[in-house]
């Protein structure tokens, strides 16, 4: 109703007349006065509508002034002007005809006008024909997000209009691209809108989708007998077939009043509650009610003498279903719109599939290369030495805080992260080398026990961090190039910092590979690994090795710490949250080998990444489901992706 | 050689005895009972800490002895405690719900009161269906059967799982600390039939009992002392024959176990299953003094602390497990109950509260640096019963399972 | 005489490197035999395809009467058929007395079931007491094996493999770090032995098996050089080459 009234005054405006008097808006307003003054959703339409239309200059002005609730009545006569504070006490009130100062008011001789949210929404919605025009780019960009929100047929003409003069390409493009979409939801001709369905049939936005869902939207239906023509049916349905259930059709039989409704069980106790006589009900002793077939018999007792409504019995619903044609039909009654927009969604479901797809890919690769990259010093001290280091979280937590602290005295963001990455390194360093001399190499023979006292170092490491910096999280800021994403299409995007951390573990690959494999350092590890007693014959220092070994993985592990506070809470619980995930990735991937480590953090990722796909609503179940998932993968491969073999592998 | 079991072992008649003397001197300084000198809170406490006692025990067979040192033995805790909770539960609800039921005109029938028990115990998780895991929780004795049954079953499982691909040392230990974090998460979700991160709550409440809670917390200390000097005697029972030297060979050396023609997964899955069923029996005695579970009791973290309090204590003797848990855990309740004096030092004051973790992590490390006998090494001090010198490698119950082997790598 | 134990065409492969190459062996009931080689000739990767620790590449272990295969079997269900193995190292549990060691050893059901059950009859510990005896350990039985010197610890080792009762006795250098005293009685306990079953012992020492007086067969590269007398290897020029000449 209000979409005809809306189409007709838009044809009314496009052949100007000058239909007010005088050209002034008052008397249109004053015409309005009432649902205006008492502003509600429901009834305020037809006044919006008339003043949006009235072609009035001063129209625009008007609706600006009242959404932003500058308009105020006068208590004396009911006029409406715009009100600005003189003082703490009166008003300057300015004439909208006029743009005159009309005098200056005490408050409580005026009334101020405070539409509500949803009287603003139809206000904003009148006010988008001006504005689509507006010369302010803002503006007719708030329009196009205005239209874009809440399409309407009646916007559809304006919006046409407004492509033509458009000066900005951008919006441009914009703007034909919405009117392509409105062309689709209201356009009166059919061969268009089809014609707009296959133009956008193979866009990934949302809008399209937003646009072609409604269209396809069914409803479902029954009628007595066949099922009437005219109807753009979807499907003829079943009782008792998938997804429709003979309860289900039975219900709709009741909504649409082709048959009696079922009683409840409830309904059933309240039947006989309500008729208790004497102590017995029907017949039947209220004692003996406490089980069905005592309460059907008594039910059915009642429904005899007619007290209440008989049940439906079984034979009785399927005879009222054999009765009825069940269907289901589209909201849209064009056949050739429906067919042509299920075939434009179809063409879009398999695109978004296999962008869905590439975006989980993207997903995957930058949570394994968190893992890979919480792993990596790990995979040193670990992996290389056969240290167990229950603490390694606590190190990428320190890590995290010393970003934090660093942040707090660098106000910028950028200076302090790259202050912050060689501090956080040197800090943990330091902390890893004081915990090996002090603690780890009096137990090199005896990993359980070190798997206990690194424990026991990291309860009194986070209990100090929390001793420190409170429990509440603390922030780490990106700087602000690393802000935003990278947006491929509508479905696949990856934040800039993931690609950060992903280049950051590839880094740290290149590093780690390069210090074992081309440093001094490097070669004396892996001869202190092989065979400790041989290596400290050949003069090299084996207790300084493990020492700068170990303090090389746990410094990784800071850096490590600060690019994970970069997107994570920054917590005095952060690191534990990481360091199971960690020693699977370097037990899955097979010990004691850096490309193990990496196989062992990409399968983790794409494992964890699967599952939540699977089952999207609950990362729980998917970390459940991932740690049985290892816990039976180590039953096939228990030395890990890349495992050593051989006699080097030993028992 | 032929001497009686008590004979050969007279540590575990001075601990029976002892542990009888502590729990008739606290039921006569009770408040249910006695003299009322020690709170009812206070006997709760004491009760739980018997049943961490118990479970220190179980760790100790399977660490101490067989030297797998494991880290998911609280989810066996945990399990037990909601098989228990489930009845609780639903027999107090069922209790609750029967009786305002019978204010109605009409007498219930059976599926509307299970109906009703659903609503009101699954409300919190926005369900009022009945899991099927649920399917015998109105029946006390199946319950407690599943009190044993589910978590042996899991650590049959699991442990065949681990032990047949010969996972051995720190690799079984992250494993199992997996096994319990797969649990407890699982356990958090609304949906996996046990009320989510709500858990099981009200469960200090015996179902038609009309005692009060001084009586019934005596009860439960009465039934944990039981329960823990049950268990003491039979594990000092099964590490005093040649089961017990075939699972110290096995800590000491798995591969010379095997060529002596024992199958060593074998031994290490039952002793594994039994000490979960220990552990098990142990949680469903905690937590109804507890009077809550949640999935959070089950955390990794539980696990390694029950590690801690039995290197403390001692490995490889069951008293030391027994004295650790109940040292530590009493301990860390006085510093983290707040009773603990504050230590003053004028710029800053050490609120114990904040600072008992610290202290009890770093007084870890002492203990697994300096004293790897834990507590129990005083009682060798004081006996005089000191190991004389050796000549071979110490392969004695203070190292780690293994030690040859993973020293040699 | 017939075979105990016959491993054929066997070979085993490390990253590359072949341990094992196209092994043959055989032995039979009480026989005693010394196995010698070079460093790196194989002869522990031998026990422990035998053992089952090691699984070959391929090749047949087969064993006893019915010609069973030993390569599908566990490490425990090898021992429990007759083969009993004693390592380089003497490995005895340290924290026992050597009377539970040697009661762990003796013959019985390895179930855990019935181990659990298990309590010393007195004929276990006469048997126990008589094997003590045997290997000169009587008068420390009740004394933790941890403190017993190491050529006791070595004893207390063939002592657990006599309790065990095994037809197949695999000693690996069972003389290695003894005085000569001890070295003797180690002699003759292995020559006992090997009167009712088979015995193989790897040894890097000429005295010591030429003292054993028994076929010997020379392990090089991971198969067979020679096998014969200590006569006819010795004055063999490939052992003199790759073994002896060095």
């Amino acid at each position: 109703m209000l979409r005809l009234f809306l189409a007709s005054l838009a044809l009314l405006l496009s052949c100007v007349t000058a239909s007010a008097e005088e050209g002034a808006i008052q008397p249109l307003l004053q015409e309005h006065r009432e649902v205006i003054a008492k502003s509600s959703r429901k009834t305020i339409g037809p006044a919006i509508d008339a003043i949006a239309n009235s072609s009035l200059p001063q129209a625009q002005t008007m609706l600006e002034t009242w959404a932003a609730k500058s308009m105020w009545m006068r208590k004396s006569d009911g006029r409406f002007f715009v009100g600005e504070k003189a003082d703490s006490k009166n008003y300057r009130l300015i004439d909208f005809d006029t743009g005159e100062v009309v005098g200056t008011f005490p408050k409580k001789e005026l009334k101020q006008l405070k539409p509500n949210s949803g009287v603003r929404a139809l206000i904003g919605t009148a006010l988008v024909q001006f504005q689509l025009l507006d010369e302010d780019r803002a503006k007719r960009q708030a329009a196009l997000t205005s239209i874009q929100r809440d399409p309407e047929a009646a916007l559809l003409t304006p919006l046409r209009a407004s492509i033509e003069q458009e000066p900005d390409a951008g919006l441009k493009a914009q703007k034909q691209r919405l009117e392509r979409l409105l062309t689709i939801g209201y356009d009166a001709d059919p061969a268009a809108r089809i014609a707009a369905i296959e133009e956008m049939s193979g866009d990934l936005g949302v809008d399209v989708r937003a646009t072609l869902n409604p269209l396809v939207a069914t409803t479902r239906d029954v009628t007595p007998g066949a099922v009437p023509e005219g109807v753009n049916v979807a499907a003829n349905l079943t009782p008792g077939e998938e997804g429709f259930s003979e309860a289900e059709a039975y219900d709709l039989l009741v909504t649409k009043g082709f048959a009696p409704a079922r009683v409840t069980p409830d309904e059933v106790r309240l039947a006989l509650a309500e008729n208790i006589e004497g102590g017995t009900v029907g017949g039947v002793p209220v004692a003996q009610l406490d089980k069905d077939d005592a309460r059907v018999r008594a039910y059915a007792a009642l429904a005899e003498a007619g007290t209440v409504s008989p049940l439906v019995n079984p034979a009785d619903i399927q005879a009222a279903l054999a009765a009825h044609a069940f269907f289901e039909t589209y909201a849209e009654p064009i056949v050739e719109v429906t067919t042509a927009a299920q075939d434009a969604l179809d063409n879009i479901a398999l695109k978004v599939g296999v962008n869905q797809t590439l975006d989980l890919t993207l997903d995957a690769l930058s949570l394994a290369s968190i893992y890979f990259l919480a792993a990596i010093g790990l995979a040193i001290t670990f992996g290389v030495m056969g240290v167990i280091n229950m603490a390694h979280g606590e190190f990428i937590m320190m890590g995290a805080y010393t970003g934090y602290v660093v942040q707090q005295i660098i106000p910028d963001h950028t200076v302090s992260i790259i202050v912050a990455i060689p501090l956080a390194f040197a800090v943990t360093f330091a902390a890893g080398v004081a915990m090996e001399r002090l603690v780890i190499r009096w137990l090199y023979a005896r990993p359980l026990e070190t798997l206990l006292a690194t424990f026991g170092i990291s309860i009194a490491l986070q209990q100090l961090a929390k001793n420190i910096f409170g429990t509440q999280a603390r922030p780490l800021t990106a700087p602000g190039w690393l802000d935003g994403a990278w947006v491929l299409n509508d479905v696949v995007s990856i934040s800039y910092i993931r690609i950060a951390i992903f280049i950051l573990a590839l880094i740290f690959l290149g590093v780690f590979l390069f210090i074992m494999k081309r440093t001094r350092l490097g070669l004396e590890t892996r001869a202190v690994t092989q065979n400790p007693a041989m290596a400290a014959s050949m003069g090299i220092n084996p207790g300084r090795v493990n020492m700068l070994t170990f303090g090389l993985g746990s410094g990784i592990a800071g850096i490590a710490g600060v690019a994970i506070g970069l997107f994570a809470k920054v917590t005095s619980e952060l690191g534990s949250d990481y360091i199971v995930q960690s020693f699977m990735t370097v037990v899955v991937g097979g010990v004691g080998n850096i490309w193990g480590t990496l196989a062992g953090a990409t399968m983790i990722g794409f494992l964890q990444k699967g599952i939540e796909w699977l089952n999207p609503s609950n990362t729980l179940a998917a970390q459940t489901y991932m740690i049985v998932f290892i816990i039976i993968f180590i039953q096939f491969r228990p030395r890990g992706i890349i495992a050593l073999k051989g006699r080097a592998a030993g028992d | 050689m032929q001497r009686s079991f008590i004979a050969k072992n007279p540590s575990v008649l001075i601990f029976l005895a002892c542990l009888a003397l502590f729990t008739l001197i606290v039921t006569v300084l009770s408040e249910g009972l006695g003299l009322g000198m020690i709170s009812t809170s206070f006997i709760k406490t004491l009760g739980k800490t018997l049943c961490l006692c118990l479970i220190a025990v179980a760790m100790d067979l399977i660490w101490g002895f067989t030297g797998i040192l494991s880290l998911g033995h609280f989810a066996f805790f945990g399990l037990g405690g909601y098989m228990i909770g489930m009845w609780l539960m639903y027999e107090r609800t069922r209790l609750i719900v029967v009786e305002s039921l019978s204010q109605a005109e009409i007498p219930p029938t059976s599926s509307e009161v299970v109906d009703a028990i659903g609503n009101q115990i699954f409300g919190v998780v926005g369900a009022s269906e009945f899991p099927l895991i649920w399917a015998f929780a109105d029946s006390l004795f199946l319950q407690l059967l599943l009190v044993v049954l589910v978590p042996g079953l899991l650590a049959l499982v699991f442990g065949w799982l681990a032990f047949r691909s010969r996972v051995t040392g720190v690799y079984l230990s992250i494993l199992t600390q997996a096994m319990t974090l797969a649990l407890a998460l699982y356990l958090f979700q609304n949906d996996s039939g046990l009320r989510g991160n709500n858990g099981l709550s009200g469960l200090q409440n015996l179902p038609g009992v009309e005692a009060s809670q001084d009586v019934v917390s005596l009860w439960f200390l009465w039934a944990s002392a039981l329960a823990l000097g049950l268990g003491y005697l039979l594990a000092a029972w099964v590490v005093s024959g040649k089961f017990g030297s075939v699972i110290r060979g096995i800590r000491d050396n798995e591969a010379r176990v095997r060529f002596l023609g024992y199958s060593v997964e074998t031994y290490k899955l039952m002793i594994f299953t039994l000490t979960a069923c220990i552990a098990a029996i142990a949680g469903a005695l905690y937590y109804p003094q507890a009077g809550i579970i949640n999935p959070a009791e089950i955390a990794p973290i539980a696990s390694i602390y029950l590690a801690v309090w039995v290197a403390i204590g001692g490995r490889g003797r069951l008293y030391g497990a027994v004295i650790g848990a109940a040292f530590v855990s009493l301990l860390s309740t006085w510093f983290t109950g707040g009773q603990a004096p504050d230590i003053p030092l004028g710029f800053y004051t050490i609120k114990w509260v904040d600072w008992w973790l610290v202290l009890l992590g770093l007084s870890f490390v002492a203990v697994t640096l300096f004293a790897p006998k834990g507590m129990g090494g005083l009682v060798d001090l004081w006996t005089q019963a000191r190991a004389p010198n050796r000549h071979g490698a110490d392969l004695g119950p203070d190292d780690s399972a293994l030690r040859e082997q993973e020293a040699s790598k | 005489m017939s075979t105990l134990l016959e491993v054929s065409g066997v070979s085993v492969t490390f990253d590359g490197f072949r341990a094992i190459n196209n092994l043959s062996f055989q032995i039979g009931e009480a026989e005693l035999r010394a196995v010698i080689g070079p460093n790196g000739a194989g002869k522990t990767t031998f026990m422990d395809i035998v053992t089952g620790k090691t699984k070959p590449d391929e090749g047949r272990v087969i064993w006893g009467e019915k010609s069973v295969s030993l390569l599908k079997m566990s490490e425990a269900k090898i021992a429990q058929a007759g083969i009993g193995r004693k390592f380089q190292k003497p490995t005895v549990f340290e924290d026992q007395t050597v009377q539970e060691n040697l009661l762990m050893a003796l013959k019985k059901p390895r179930g855990w079931l019935s181990v659990l059950s298990y309590r010393a009859k007195p004929e276990d510990l006469d048997k126990v007491a008589e094997l003590a005896k045997e290997i000169g350990l009587i008068d420390e039985l009740t004394r933790k094996s941890g403190e017993l010197s190491h050529g006791q610890k070595q004893w207390l080792e063939i002592g657990m493999l006599l309790a065990q009762e095994p037809r197949l006795l695999l000693v690996d250098e069972p003389a290695a770090g003894m005085t000569p005293q001890e070295r003797e009685h180690t002699t003759d306990l292995l020559l006992e032995a090997a009167k009712t079953r088979a015995v193989v012992v790897v040894e890097h020492d000429m005295e010591f098996v030429r003292r054993l007086n028994c076929k010997v067969t020379v392990l090089h590269e991971g198969s067979v050089l020679a096998e014969g007398s200590l006569d006819h290897v010795t004055s063999n020029q490939e052992v003199i080459d790759v073994y002896l000449g060095r």
